[in-house]
């Protein structure tokens, strides 16, 4: 079964082509991982799966939950988004009603999709232990509550609404790294206790080797590689995945105790300039 | 040359009633120095503080021999001249309004007076130093790229001859290869100038990069001292643990810090402790002392100081998985 | 999903700044149609003599024809001719008054904004203060205080209007010297004052400029309202608040003495009103894709 199926996909303005991806398939619990930079066209790809590009000409399938998204009336696409395919976006705060609390806004959502009463109690219960969430942070307002907290909201909002594909834009970037490493987690865990499907966008390569079972890398507006996660972060084929990969900056490996390394770990280094060895020397010429 | 080093002597920071950093003490040398932090730990006030845009409540901010208040108005300048800011976003950090010269300029003629030739000699100059086109200096900065503006910024910083650079996120908002090159061009004009750097960030890896001794910020407080690498690599508090434990490595699953998971479901950002140990609520070693008795920043060897009651226990592996 | 849906696509704005630029437009063209007329009003107007003091009795009253398109009023004078050099008149007072008002009021407000503490709060109380009194009773007052004239009536608007621009304008500044390039000018030493003309002035000039020109139309009616309770310009001078004042009592017999002066004061008010919800929507950063 395929939840998401993408092919020959072609976003264009004005005869320019801003983003094209031949193919993309995303099955129940699987996470596939759009990776580039600003500009690569990764954003514009994940709009077209769900029918939000306006303004542009947009050809190719893109079929969701057995419906063609891009030849779907505005009525059908109203009653899939949400149902089975829902956006996490970078900042949710910012997409949460300031004047609402959490759980009134779940209740909303929940009753305009026909679940009211008692079965909506159940459903927000169980989606917001589902993303580790504390019942209470119902009760709050969006102002209240943490970046990471509002984006684990955001993605129960979508457990409970029934969304079998959550599709996310660089849901992470504008949080911590420990509160990154939660969402991250929780994702992972829908994933394989309810086969949630994630369709994630990022210009962060570690987090998505960490996250994703395939890797589409986008280079202004094309696909220049593509394939399962561990084979393009151990052998990148073209030259742009290559430098994307050598530009993750790296941290110095935990100390084992059991094997300690041969210099003892309580020396600074002799100079900043002898650190890490992952980068190789750039040019310094502007970007 | 010998450089007079900044210096933040035991400095409370406030807004209104809240206070925001608590009693905070350290010294930018050549080495470079870390300041790593989340959201909402302080480290931005305390760089305002450092930079002289904000009043500490009590403790002091020291450049050279003097107090920042109670210098005159020629010390002041050279202050002003010798501490300069890198902020996380160029596109802020530039007037949107001017020219990417002119900003350059703005800093030239601050202290001194400059003919025009020299002036445009000096702006290309400054420009060609830090990788830009020097045609770029009729641009303004939103038509230039996020990697582009963040050079302008630098470029407009080393201007005044400064002597130290404190850098908040400089690259956290820009594309990967971006950081890279950003990373680079900092490191080469660390060398090539003699400059001391401030790096505030939440990103290790950026601070292993570019700094010798790193202060771990959590809640207002400095948790956590000692050289970069060695911290990094054998971190004595539960909280630089769970930082270094959070960043996503390329080929190795994330795993979820104890220290994240141990948090109870609902609480938000850190409360500020008035007793015990701010860290209490989120860390997996909790004791009962640790809920009745602050811990001080205490040495724990090697040069490395931090505040934990239980250091030598996450030394030792306690919490390894 | 409903509750995190994508608020317009920078694509779906494009066509709400094209109808703002239609209005923008339009608004431009009237007013710049109305300028030239004032400006060439001694050219083009059929008779000019009658902009002053000529009378020609036996012409009184004439209804619009082909001498007359407008018709003549109550001492023969052609109103198309004092349509047209009113129209210096009232523009004058309205470039004059929103001069005034506006270097007060920004040149306070930018002060206020930048500086905070102290200094903002009593800023803002005299600004209060002058906001409590109503407007138009405040230039009633000065009007009648000071001798009728165009200048009494610029005077007496001025000083109901700059507080407006005060607040307006402390509101921005405060937050634009929040923004990121202030701490970096301040860092590199740069003196207040000039952070506060070279920087904070010209980032915070947009909404005023898009007040101003909301504004100019009902400077331009209040003008006239002062005109026609006495206060203002004085016969013979041309103003459209005096010629609607002057022509009331003849409604419902001529009834153009009236009507023309006031539908110029309608048409020119509207423009600026045009132009200005143009340039608002225009130069909105929020409606404005980069």
């Amino acid at each position: 079964m395929t939840l998401m199926r993408v092919r020959d996909l072609e976003v264009r303005i004005g005869g320019r082509t801003i983003s094209s991806v031949p193919s993309l398939d995303l099955g129940p619990g699987e996470c596939v991982a759009i990776v580039g930079e600003s500009g690569s066209g990764k954003t514009t790809a994940l709009l077209a799966t769900l029918g939000l590009v306006e303004g542009a000409r947009v050809s190719g399938a893109v079929t969701v939950c057995d419906t063609d998204v891009l030849t779907a009336g505005p009525r059908r696409l109203r009653a899939i988004r949400g149902a089975r395919i829902a956006l996490v976006m970078q900042s949710p705060q910012a997409a949460l009603n300031p004047a609402m609390r959490l759980g009134t806004l779940m209740r909303r959502a929940l009753a305009r999709h026909g679940v009211k009463g008692p079965a909506a109690k159940a459903r927000a219960a169980d989606a917001v232990a589902a993303v580790l969430l504390d019942e209470g942070v119902l009760r709050r307002y969006p102002h209240q509550v943490s970046g990471g907290q509002a984006q684990r909201f955001a993605i129960a909002l979508a457990i409970a609404l029934g969304a079998e594909v959550v599709v996310a834009d660089e849901p992470t970037s504008a949080l911590d790294v420990t509160v990154q490493a939660e969402v991250v987690a929780v994702l992972r865990r829908l994933r394989e206790e309810r086969g949630l499907a994630v369709l994630i966008v990022s210009h962060d390569l570690a987090l998505v080797s960490s996250i994703a079972d395939r890797v589409i890398v986008m280079k202004d507006g094309r696909v220049v590689e593509s394939g399962p996660a561990a084979a393009i972060f151990a052998a990148p084929a073209d030259p742009y995945t290559r430098e994307l990969v050598a530009a993750v900056p790296e941290l110095p490996p935990p100390y084992d105790p059991a094997s300690p390394p041969a210099s003892p770990p309580a020396s600074p280094p002799a100079s900043p300039s002898a650190s890490p060895p992952a980068s190789p020397p750039r040019t310094g010429g502007a970007p | 040359m010998s450089r007079a080093t900044l210096r933040a002597e035991d400095v409370t920071l406030a807004y209104g009633h809240t206070t925001v950093v608590h009693g905070v003490s350290l010294s930018v040398d050549e080495g470079g120095v870390g300041l790593i932090g989340e959201s909402g730990s302080g480290k931005t006030t305390l760089a305002r503080a450092l930079l002289g845009l904000l009043k500490p409540r009590s403790g002091r901010i020291v450049y050279g021999s003097r107090e920042l208040p109670a210098m005159g108005r020629g010390e002041r300048a050279r202050f002003r001249g010798a501490v300069q800011p890198v902020f996380q976003d160029g596109s802020e950090a530039l007037d949107p309004r001017m020219r990417i010269g002119a900003s350059v300029a703005e800093a030239l003629t601050a202290h001194h007076r400059m003919d025009r030739a020299a002036r445009e000699a000096r702006i290309a100059e400054l420009l060609a130093d830090v990788g830009l086109d020097p045609a770029l200096a009729a641009r303004r900065p939103h038509q230039l790229s996020g990697g582009q503006r963040q050079r302008a910024v630098i470029a407009r910083a080393l201007a005044v001859r400064p002597e130290v650079l404190v850098l908040d996120e400089p690259t956290s908002a820009l594309d990967v290869t971006v950081q890279a090159r950003i990373l680079d061009l900092l490191q080469r004009l660390r060398e090539e100038h003699g400059l001391g750097y401030l790096l505030i960030t939440h990103n290790l890896a950026v601070v292993d990069r570019l700094c010798r001794t790193s202060h771990v910020l959590y809640a207002g407080r400095v948790v956590e001292t000692g050289a970069t690498r060695d911290l990094l690599t054998r971190p004595a508090h539960p909280y630089t643990l769970a930082l270094r434990d959070a960043v996503p490595r390329i080929g190795v699953p994330t795993a979820v810090p104890a220290a994240v998971t141990a948090r109870p479901a609902g609480t938000g950002a850190p409360a500020v402790a008035d007793r015990g140990c701010p860290f209490r609520h989120r860390c997996p070693l909790a004791v009962d002392r640790c809920h009745a008795e602050p811990p001080v920043l205490r040495d724990a060897g090697g040069g490395r100081r931090v505040a934990c009651h239980r250091a030598e226990e996450v030394l030792s592996g306690a919490l390894r998985q | 999903m409903t509750t995190v849906e994508l608020r317009g696509t920078p694509l779906r704005r494009v066509g709400n700044l094209a109808r703002a630029d239609v209005l923008a437009t339009v608004g431009a063209v009237i007013l710049a149609v109305i300028v030239l007329a004032a400006l060439l009003a001694p050219w083009l107007a059929p008779y000019p003599a009658d902009g002053g003091s000529a009378t020609h009795p036996a012409e009184a009253l004439l209804p619009p024809g082909a001498d007359h398109w407008f018709g003549t009023d109550q001492v023969g004078r052609d109103v198309f001719t004092r349509i047209l050099f009113g129209a210096r008149t009232s523009l004058f007072i309205a470039v004059a008054v929103l001069g005034l008002a506006a270097v007060a009021g920004v040149t306070l407000g930018v002060v206020a904004g930048y500086a905070g503490g102290v200094v903002r709060d009593v800023i803002m109380r005299i600004t209060d203060v002058f906001l409590a009194f109503p407007a138009l009773l405040l230039s009633l007052a000065l009007a009648v205080v000071l001798q009728p004239s165009v200048t009494t009536v610029i005077v007496a608007i001025a000083v109901t209007w700059w507080p407006w621009y005060a607040r307006l304008t402390a509101s921005v500044a405060q937050s634009v010297a929040g923004r990121g390039f202030i701490d970096a000018a301040r860092c590199l030493g740069v003196p207040a004052p000039k952070i506060v003309f070279r920087h904070v002035l010209p980032n915070s000039l947009t909404p005023v400029l898009v007040q101003l020109s909301l504004d100019a139309g009902g400077v331009i009616l209040t003008a006239s309202a002062l005109s026609y309770l006495g206060l203002g310009a004085q016969e013979p001078a041309a103003e459209w608040g005096l010629m609607v004042e002057q022509g009331q009592t003849l409604f419902t017999t001529d009834w153009w003495v009236v009507t023309f002066p006031g539908l110029a004061i309608l048409v020119t008010a509207f423009a600026f009103n045009v132009l200005g919800e143009g340039l608002r929507a225009g130069l909105d950063p929020h409606r404005r894709a980069r």
